[in-house]
């Protein structure tokens, strides 16, 4: 087991290492610095202007030097100004250390949003926070419910009810967040009035069942089938198992045989897939934050890419990769340890 | 302004789709007569959600062919005076009415949809035979191989997968990153594959007949180096298609997404099935690695792959949606459905009628795919 773990957190550093990179490197290219460099400096900037703002606030040191520094693993080098000759930060509304200092990731230093005019970390704290709460009620409501369908279609494979709920799940994953946001906004935002079509009002006032529910519901609507069918999948195997028609011979009733025997071994394969949506859970978060307008992590990367906000972009492309292999990671974990047959090994 | 009733609506736009409704009726009247000569499709048909699967994508496959007939309005085409016009409002000049409303640019929400079709029912297949060559390509000899050169493709697709998508389309399908070579190099990667893949094909499977070896070659070459030109350079010797680098970096983007996915699975029919006895026996009979690949594996794993390459043409559906949702990629007058859905949302409080069109069109295009995956995987359990 543990020499399992020490391979897998080798692997994920490697991957983590790699695919930062990547991403550092594209939101590093020519154009999207230019851009920065001319919203920083005044409108109309010559190439000269630009070029040397960019020399003054360290783009233009070795890109490897400047990776490095970002992770946290060289020296980070002050911003000298030419004139003054004095340490200056990059944007008037960051401070930044006057001399040379370790401050990248590692460190807990992510850099200084532009779009945001505040520090990267007091931007994404309160983001991810509003996004974990927004996480966290989607599969507290879609988990169960996803469960429940698959268990009851799955117990009596090629019923009425199976073929009913089948049709339902493939429904549901048919529909992607943005068809579902909208159809249910009109719904039960416009038409009927009950829910509010925007989730703008939880930042600020806290969230309430009129301005959550809509935002909860849409994500949960398109996974919800994809798990229900893994669930139907599993719990019709293991219904097939000798060990249940033994359990129903010796005499137990049907739902106790579910109950005590079936759903155990049922709810393994779902695990790793629960687990493995996550990710996918990231993307749904993205659309629904930027439809429903509401303040976390999703909004803040649209934010961030649609401004050229490049410390944010980096910041946010960390999370999502680090949210990414972590699930994976537990979900390979849970599933040893869940699945006796493969703990043995 | 005058206002069609709600059920001169229903019937007027039912009457749109005639070419529609009368090529439905050929299709599947075709089909359910010579069913037993059809094989696979036949025994889908029959079944169903096979049929109700096969009903909603050729509904949508006639929609975008006569598309040009079924549209009564130019999609891009603006009448001020229709501005969030309600459904059933009658434009003044043709006398034709906006079956269903205008957009908040004046533009036919019903005649946006019809076309809307075409843009997604080219791009979605063609980009997921793309991402299946590339999965196929690498997914065969990672699994017949093994060793050095699956670890090296495994750990590469493994390091696509934990990349959350919406965050690899924001930093690919970007505008400035079309200003830089990266999408034009990453396509040009990706359209080598489908060309590779032929020639290996016939390169391995022809060895005992060479002229008709290089008769296939020579028209891979051919219709391969024209669409290469075409897709990557935007350089069509013939002028007969136009493919804009951000419709290209589209196609590199949603292949990239959905490639590893298929390595995957292609990597894993690849493992179980060359431990079979007619692997064996074409190794023993001393065929070359890529026949047997190509020619031995490949045809016995096609019952999963064409299950998986249809519900992918679903996901990839959704990924153009999304791309448009968040105005990635498309041109933004463009009438596709995820472009049209994000247009309206925004106004939902005050107009309901532009959003939904294009959002009942998505899901039941995607909800066709999934129901005929359905089906087919239900057929293949059975075999």
């Amino acid at each position: 087991m543990l020499n399992f773990l020490t391979r897998r957190l080798g692997v994920m550093a490697l991957t983590m290492i790699c695919l930062t990179f990547v991403v550092f490197y594209l939101v590093n290219l020519e154009p999207n610095l230019r851009k920065l460099a001319i919203s920083q400096t005044e409108m109309h900037a010559s190439d000269e202007h630009i070029e040397s703002w960019l020399t003054k606030n360290g783009y233009r040191r070795p890109f490897l030097e400047r990776y490095a520094a970002w992770i946290g693993v060289w020296q980070k080098q002050p911003n000298i100004d030419p004139e003054s000759g004095k340490p200056v930060s990059r944007f008037s509304y960051c401070d930044e250390p006057a001399v040379p200092v370790f401050a990248g990731v590692i460190e807990g230093d992510f850099g200084c949003s532009t779009k945001f005019k505040t520090k990267v970390a007091d931007k994404m704290l309160p983001a991810l926070r509003a996004t974990g709460l927004l996480m966290f009620w989607v599969m507290a409501t879609m988990v169960p419910v996803a469960l429940f369908l698959g268990i009851l279609s799955g117990m009596r494979e090629g019923s009425k009810l199976d073929r009913v709920l089948s049709v339902l799940s493939i429904v549901t994953t048919s529909t992607p967040e943005y068809v579902s946001g909208v159809v249910l906004t009109i719904i039960f935002g416009t038409w009927l009035g009950w829910l509010n079509g925007s989730a703008a009002s939880a930042t600020g006032d806290g969230i309430t069942f009129y301005n959550f529910t809509l935002p909860v519901i849409t994500p949960a609507i398109y996974g919800m089938g994809y798990i229900a069918r893994m669930t139907r999948a599993s719990m019709a195997e293991v219904m097939t198992a000798q060990y249940i028609r033994t359990a129903r011979l010796k005499g137990l009733s049907f739902y106790a045989v579910i109950i005590k025997h079936a759903l155990r071994n049922a709810l393994i394969a779902p695990f790793t897939v629960i687990m493995l949506l996550f990710p996918w859970l990231l993307t749904g978060v993205v659309i629904v934050e930027v439809m429903f307008r509401y303040q976390g992590f999703g909004l803040a990367l649209v934010e961030a890419a649609g401004n050229n906000d490049i410390d944010l972009m980096l910041a946010c492309s960390l999370v999502s990769v680090v949210l990414v292999l972590a699930t994976q990671l537990i979900s390979d974990v849970g599933y040893a340890y869940l699945n006796p047959r493969i703990r043995v090994q | 302004m005058e206002f069609l009733s709600t059920s001169d609506i229903v019937f007027r736009a039912l009457a749109q789709f005639t070419p529609v409704w009368l090529s439905l009726f050929v299709l599947l009247a075709l089909s359910l007569l010579f069913k037993r000569k059809l094989g696979l499709y036949g025994y889908v048909v029959e079944t169903g959600t096979g049929f109700a699967g096969v009903l909603l994508l050729a509904f949508w496959l006639f929609t975008a062919i006569f598309a040009a007939r079924i549209a009564p309005f130019d999609p891009l085409g603006q009448i001020s005076a229709m501005k969030d016009a309600l459904p059933g409002a009658i434009e003044k000049i043709s006398g034709q009415p906006y079956l269903f409303g205008g957009d908040k640019l004046a533009r036919d929400v019903f005649s946006r949809m019809v076309f809307g079709s075409r843009i997604v029912l080219i791009i979605a297949p063609l980009a997921t035979l793309l991402a299946l060559s590339v999965g196929i390509m690498l997914g065969l000899p990672a699994g017949y191989f093994g060793k050095r050169i699956d670890s090296v493709l495994s750990f590469l697709a493994n390091l696509i997968l934990a990349f959350p998508i919406i965050l690899l389309f924001y930093l690919l399908v970007s505008p400035g990153i079309l200003e830089t070579p990266i999408p034009y190099a990453l396509a040009g990667v990706f359209f080598l594959f489908p060309i590779i893949l032929l020639y290996t094909l016939f390169w391995s499977g022809y060895r005992a007949h060479p002229l008709q070896m290089a008769i296939r070659l020579l028209l891979t070459s051919l219709v391969g180096g024209w669409l290469f030109a075409t897709f990557v350079f935007d350089h069509d010797p013939f002028h007969i298609l136009r493919v804009s680098p951000s419709t290209l970096n589209i196609f590199a983007a949603v292949a990239l997404a959905s490639g590893p996915g298929i390595f995957r699975i292609v990597r894993g029919l690849t493992l179980e099935i060359k431990t079979r006895e007619y692997v064996q026996a074409a190794q023993t009979r001393g065929e070359s690695a890529w026949y047997i690949m190509l020619w031995e594996i490949l045809p016995n794993a096609r019952g999963p792959l064409i299950v998986d390459a249809c519900l992918r043409i679903g996901y990839t559906t959704i990924l153009i949606g999304a791309l448009g949702y968040f105005g990635l990629g498309m041109p933004p007058e463009s009438p596709d459905w995820g472009t049209a859905i994000k247009e309206s949302s925004r106004l939902l409080r005050a107009f309901v009628h532009p959003a939904l069109p294009p959002a009942l069109a998505m899901m039941s295009f995607v909800l066709g795919l999934n129901l005929l995956a359905d089906a087919l995987r239900e057929q293949s359990l059975k075999d």
